[in-house]
């Protein structure tokens, strides 16, 4: 999932001075699941707007909704009757939910209220941990299920560095060396002969050096 | 025992103090409490194993959203006591008006 984390309150707050009518928008997809901008935390940041207003003597309207998702210009469409009602529509999902909700709505005024961090994973609840980079090409298969892109501090092909030591990356003890990992899930498996061939520099053209990217499925084009 | 308490202090029944939201918290703040605290049992004793600790987590959550709205956070706290303390539950309402009288109405009433 696209995990992402809420913004700092005194930056939310900044960024809606001057307006009196707020729609909080939350997104059923992956903000709900890393509990960040689902219906519930819609609910949360509605509660604590209506605190700071108060506290400022502002006599805000604070209205929340959450849509099946905000990537889908159907769920997007939803808000159409609503939208001419608010000074400013603060989106709760990942970074893609504000730019869709002002194309669609050129008119009004569209707000980020998260961070949106990485493509990860639920490692234990309350915590999420990144697993991919969405680079474009996947190099997973050549390491036994793990990607040396996402989770290696240097993206190394060829590793580990010699800033690895007992199982930790240099960065931090905190951040398990990835390449040690692999090295010794291979010498487990007795394949460790495959790190033997060397991974040429990768072509980043897929990745985010190539410009933005777009996919097309011309079975799907309507 | 029929131990006086504070009259201003309004209870809310609730199966377990796990049962207890952050927007339970924060809705009472928005409308208008001055102070609103959470009674559960004591730690390591929670009948459902661990709903008072995740109270506690709440309690500290909205600790913290209270000092980033530059408001107090002592207005919200947890509390733990047994079941089989009355006394001690009449103590910790009077503790609690009292640190809220220091306090002062809550400036979202302002």
């Amino acid at each position: 999932m696209i995990v992402a984390d809420r913004k700092p309150l005194k930056e939310i707050l900044e960024m809606l001075k001057g307006y009196n009518r707020i729609l909080v928008v939350g997104c059923k997809g992956c903000v709900s699941v890393c509990n960040v901008g689902g219906s519930k935390e819609v609910g949360i940041l509605a509660s604590i707007l209506k605190i700071a207003g108060k506290k400022n003597g502002l006599n805000l309207k604070v209205d929340e909704k959450t849509l099946e998702r905000q990537c889908d210009p159907e769920y997007v469409d939803l808000l159409k009757d609503m939208v001419d009602d608010y000074d400013v529509i603060l989106s709760m999902a990942c970074g893609v939910g504000p730019q869709f909700l002002s194309e669609r709505y050129p008119e009004s005024r569209c707000l980020p209220a998260v961070n949106t961090t990485f493509f990860g994973g639920a490692v234990q609840h309350g915590v999420w941990s990144e697993r991919c980079a969405g680079c474009g090409t996947c190099v997973i298969h050549f390491f036994d299920g793990m990607c040396p892109i996402a989770r290696c501090s240097k993206s190394l092909l060829n590793g580990p560095c010699g800033g690895s030591a007992d199982g930790k990356c240099e960065i931090s003890k905190d951040v398990d060396c990835i390449w040690d990992m692999i090295v010794r899930k291979k010498m487990e498996q007795g394949r460790l002969d495959d790190l033997l061939k060397f991974m040429p520099a990768k072509d980043w053209t897929t990745a985010r050096d190539g410009g933005p990217r777009k996919s097309v499925r011309e079975e799907l084009v309507q | 025992m029929r131990l006086p308490y504070p009259s201003n202090v309004k209870i809310i029944q609730v199966p377990c103090s796990g049962r207890v939201d952050i927007l339970h918290l924060l809705r009472a703040i928005e409308d208008g409490a001055d102070g609103v605290y959470v009674a559960g049992c004591l730690e390591g004793e929670c009948h459902y194993i661990s709903g008072n600790l995740k109270a506690k987590k709440r309690v500290q959550y909205v600790k913290k959203v209270l000092e980033e709205l530059d408001l107090e956070p002592e207005r919200v706290e947890m509390f733990n006591l047994s079941a089989g303390e009355g006394p001690r539950f009449a103590q910790i309402a009077r503790e609690m008006v009292e640190r809220i009288k220091g306090l002062g109405p809550s400036p979202v009433n302002a």
